[in-house]
Order: structure tokens, then sequence, then C-alpha cells
């Protein structure tokens, strides 16, 4: 054994109910806004998408997504027999280093700093959801009106607005406290309760919603080019692959997706794998898991929303990014069809629904790590999250101008912070923990085999791929790369001026603000991993 | 739309659709071990020794 159990009479030992319910519970966790929002619109992009993205996309699943999904499966229940079910704990127990708990820190910051605004956008598809359901979202034909709502929903105009607007904070304190209650009810009847009843209602409202969106048909009869058939043709025609398959923003944002749709490297996972036991598979849960997020992303969100947009609207009304599509667009695309305000709250609650399955999962790397690090119960752990989470949301909420204090929480964490994740996770299993060893406790219990092929994938193929992939995402993001090879030029990006200015761009005191805050925040959980290793090493 | 959106269309849906479906059955037809993720509530230690 390598690291002394986890001394089990200061314990409660917590564990999925079924294993069906860690499938979903998991899937909960990785299906979430950006399968019915963003990926459509990545898809749909006239300069990365199409037939190039998708190739990209799938590729990247099987050499990156599907990889580390099993790595931090197997990683995540190992920790878990170890006594541990925290990232840093986890990482404690593989590395056996003074160091090593510390390499688990970011499988805290992340979930819990990327709760810092998901349960503010969660807050967003609950409200829309009820004001369409009561036709408040029934504003006419002109498309700067819902512009404006979204505006003032979600304070944008000046920060501290929302407060003067109560509707959207009432429903931002509500969907707070909701989560904490589920949280605080435990693995079992909190997250995998609410993910056993969510998961197939989402699929449900989802397939209610394609019928609909495929009967469309025309809706305009004047305009017979928008239609549902020509939007899923503006959406799935593959254009020119050669030429997008060359293009590295093609293959960067395709492997971003599946990065970000997979919950891989977010902590999630292997928070949630620690719960099993050493008999319990993870191989086929692994891959259910993967398989029910694509059904959700590229079988239901690849068909509902562009092609609705699309048959109402015309192309332009697709590029607009994950928000735009979501919050301007789709609300006046339900508001001209028959019964729009069924259909549009209904998927407005779909969305709520794939949005607290994921924000609980955020919850959960956070309350392990309070409770086996600092020894607090149920009740304890979960004030001290709600307190830290509610400064950070704080933060969020109260600098929504032009929505700055969360594109900056959501660039340094969401972004930079899980390809840091990923590519630490898949360093580890291979040269700490030992690719054999790793493939051997994988079919620990395992009701399939993993091809062969994917040993030799995770050991090569995903490590290089996933770094050459984080390089590009920094040589872009952060030093603001043209992704040109030929004539590379290289010009400061928004995050980066935003923090240190430059020629018509001030620094923005939120944005300075947000990082001094998160830097505080990482140092914070620093500590708490230190006083924690004393506790497991007087152990 | 044309022959090749339709057919990228197809596959795509038709592979995810496919695979979730295939790991669904297996996952229900699996192997019932009594072993396997046998509690349904947070136990205490102290309960479970008495077990």
């Amino acid at each position: 054994m390598l690291c002394e159990p986890f001394p089990m009479t200061q314990k409660k030992t917590e564990a999925w109910s079924s294993k069906i319910g860690v499938i979903m519970a998991v899937a909960g966790s990785a299906v979430g806004l950006g399968n019915f929002l963003r990926f459509p619109g990545l898809v749909a992009d006239r300069e990365t998408g199409g037939g190039a993205f998708l190739i990209a996309y799938f590729i990247s699943l099987l050499v990156v997504g599907l990889p580390i999904c099993w790595v931090e499966w197997t990683l995540g229940r190992f920790g878990g027999t170890q006594g541990y079910n925290s990232s840093p704990g986890i990482f404690h127990a593989i590395i056996r280093k003074p160091w090593g708990k510390y390499i688990g820190l970011l499988g805290f910051i992340i979930p819990v700093g990327v709760y810092f605004y998901y349960v503010v956008i969660e807050s967003w598809c609950l409200g829309y959801a009820w004001h369409s359901f009561t036709g408040g979202l029934d504003l006419g034909k002109d498309p700067t009106t819902y512009a404006r709502f979204f505006s003032a929903f979600t304070g944008q105009a000046v920060d501290g607005s929302i407060l003067g607007f109560p509707g959207p904070f009432l429903f931002f304190v509500g969907v707070f406290i909701l989560n904490f209650v589920i949280i605080y009810r435990g693995l079992s009847k909190g997250i995998e309760f609410i993910c056993n009843w969510g998961m197939p209602l989402l699929i449900v409202i989802a397939l209610a919603l394609l019928v609909r969106v495929m009967t469309l048909g025309t809706p305009d009869p004047t305009k017979p080019e928008l239609s549902v058939w020509n939007g899923l043709g503006y959406m799935w025609n593959p254009h020119d692959i050669a030429k997008g398959l060359s293009n590295p923003a093609v293959w960067l944002k395709a492997a971003s997706q599946i990065f970000f749709t997979l919950s891989v490297g977010f902590g999630v996972i292997i928070t949630y794998a620690s719960y099993l036991k050493k008999k319990d598979d993870v191989v086929l849960s692994g891959l259910t898991a993967t398989a029910a997020n694509e059904f959700c992303e590229v079988g239901l969100g690849g068909l509902i929303t562009v092609p609705a947009a699309f048959a109402f609207l015309g192309a332009s009304a697709v590029a607009g990014g994950t928000f735009a599509l979501g919050f301007n667009v789709l609300p006046q695309v339900f508001a001209g069809m028959p019964y729009g305000h069924l259909f549009g709250g209904l998927f407005f609650t779909l969305l709520f629904i794939a949005a607290i399955t994921s924000s609980l999962s955020m919850l959960q790397p956070g309350i392990a790590f309070l409770e086996e690090g600092l020894g607090l119960d149920r009740r304890g752990s979960v004030a001290l999250l709600g307190l830290v989470t509610a400064v950070g949301c704080t933060l969020v909420v109260w600098f929504s101008e032009g929505l700055k204090a969360l594109a900056t929480v959501d660039f340094w964490i969401g972004d930079i912070g899980i390809f840091l994740q990923g590519t630490i996770l898949i360093y580890v299993f291979n040269l700490v923990f030992g690719t054999e060893r790793g493939w051997t406790e994988a079919h620990h219990g395992a009701d399939l085999r993993i091809p062969r092929v994917f040993k030799f994938v995770i050991r090569w193929v995903s490590p290089a791929f996933l770094t050459a992939i984080f390089v590009m995402f920094v040589l872009k993001n952060v030093a603001g790369w043209n992704l040109s090879f030929t004539k590379a030029e290289f010009l400061p990006t928004e995050p980066i001026l935003d923090l240190v200015g430059g020629p018509g761009h001030p620094a923005s005191g939120v944005a300075r603000l947000t990082v001094f805050f998160l830097v505080l925040f990482v140092g914070f959980t620093a500590l708490l991993i230190r006083r924690a290793g004393q506790r497991w090493k007087a152990r | 739309m044309t022959t090749a959106g339709l057919l990228f269309m197809l596959i795509s849906v038709g592979a995810v659709t496919g695979l979730f479906v295939w790991c669904l059955i297996k996952v229900l037809r699996g192997k019932k071990d009594p072993d396997h993720l046998a509690h349904v509530e947070p136990i205490e230690t102290k309960d479970l020794e008495k077990r």
C-alpha cells in the first residue's frame, strides 16, 4: 500500500448508490451550456467550422478526450482506495513527495473558480426560463430589444446595476442557495439524485425540442431560402476540408472544445471516481459518460439551435458567439414560433438542468478537500465553501459592466487552468504512476477492455498532442500569436491588455482586481493544502 | 444541404448516438456483482464496523 489509508474513525464514507448513478453524475458534469450553444456555433463558423472542424473534433476526442478521461477515472479510483477523495489528497497518495499534494491544487482551484461565474450564468438560464413561460420574453420583432433585455438582465451597462433590477439578483441568490442545499445532502442523496432525474429529463426535453425544430419547415413562405433544411446545411456542409485541416486555429478550437465539453482536467472526474471501489469498473463507465456527453452535444445540440436560428433569422443571426446565440437570438426565434412561450421555456429549462448538474460537480471537489484536508464535517465544509464562493460570485455579479470580471475569471481559470491541469494529469499518469501500472489499474474490475492501441496513445500521442495544443493556446491567447507559421505576428490580447494596458486600451481596474483576487485565492488554497499535508503526515 | 453535408451529419450524429446506445445497453445488462457500489447512504464507520 502506498499511503496510509484515511483513518476511518474520523470520516463518513460516501459512495455512489449505483453504477448508472456515477455515470449520470459524470455525464451531468460534462453536459453543460457548451453542448447546446458553443459547439453548434463552432461547427457553423465560416472560417474554422465545417467538415474540417468535425474531423479535428473527433480526432481530438480519440487522442485527448477519451484517454485523459480514462486516466482521470483510473487515478481517481486509485486515490479513493488510498482513502483520498480530493485532488490534492489523490496526488499526495500518488506522488508520495512533500510537493505532490500541491500538484493537485488546480483540482480545487478550477472547479471552485469556475463556479464563481458559472452559477451566475446558471441563474440567467433559470431567469430566462421563467420569463419565457410567463411571456416576459415576448419582446416583438426588433432584435435590439432582446439585446437590451439581456444587457439589463445581466447588468452589463454599469457595475452593480443588477441590484437595481431585483429579478436577476433574486434568481442568482436562489440558484446559489439551491446548489448548496443539494450539495449538503451528500453525494448519493444530493448529486446522484439530481443527476439521475435531471439527465433523462434533459434528454427528453431536448428530443421534444428537436422534433419541434425539425418540423418547422420554412417558417416564412416569403423567404423560402430560410428553412430548417438549409439551416442544417449551413451547419453541416463541409466546405474546404483540406484547407481547414491545415489551419492551426481549427485544431485549437476543436481540441479546446473537446477538453471543455468532457470536463477533463477539471478536477471533477478524479473526485467523482474516488468514491468508487477497487473492483468497480472505470473503463465502460468512463466511455459511457463520454458517449452521453457526445450524444447531447453532437446528436442534440448540433441539430437544435443553429438550424432553428437560421430558419427564422438567417445566417447573420448565427455568428454572434455563445451568449448572443443563447440569450439574444433564440428568444427571438421562440417568440416567432407557435407556442413559443412553451418551447422557449423548455429550452431554457434544459439549459438550467445542464448547468445545475455541472455546477454541483464543481462544488464536490471543494467539499471533499475541506472535509479530508481540514477535518471539517459536512456542515463546516459547506459553510466555508459557501463563504469562499459567495465572495467570488459577488465579485462577478457586482463587476458586471461588459461582463469583465466574468470574462477574466473564465480566461485565467476556465481556459488556462483546465489546459494546465489536463497536461499535468497525463504526465503524472505516465511518468509518476507509470503507464503499465496505470493500464493494469484501469482494468481492475473493468467491464470492457480498452483497445491496446490506446496504451500507445496515452503514453505518447496524448502528451505530445496536448502539449502542442497547450503551447499553441498560450501563444495565441496570451502572447497574441496570429496562428501563422509563415507570417507570424504577436499582438497583445485583451486579457493581457486588461492587465497592463496598451495603445488605445487602458488597463482595466476590474480585471486587475479580479486577477488579484484569484492570486489571493490560489495563495489561500496553497495554505490550506499545506495544513492538510501536515494533517495527512501526522497520520 | 449538400450530399456531403448530409453525410457528415448522418455519420456524426449516427456514430455518437450508436455509441451512446451501445454503452447504455452494456451498462444496463452488465454484471450484477453485489460487491459493486453496494452503499446507498453515507455510512458512519462505527456502523460499518457493527455490520
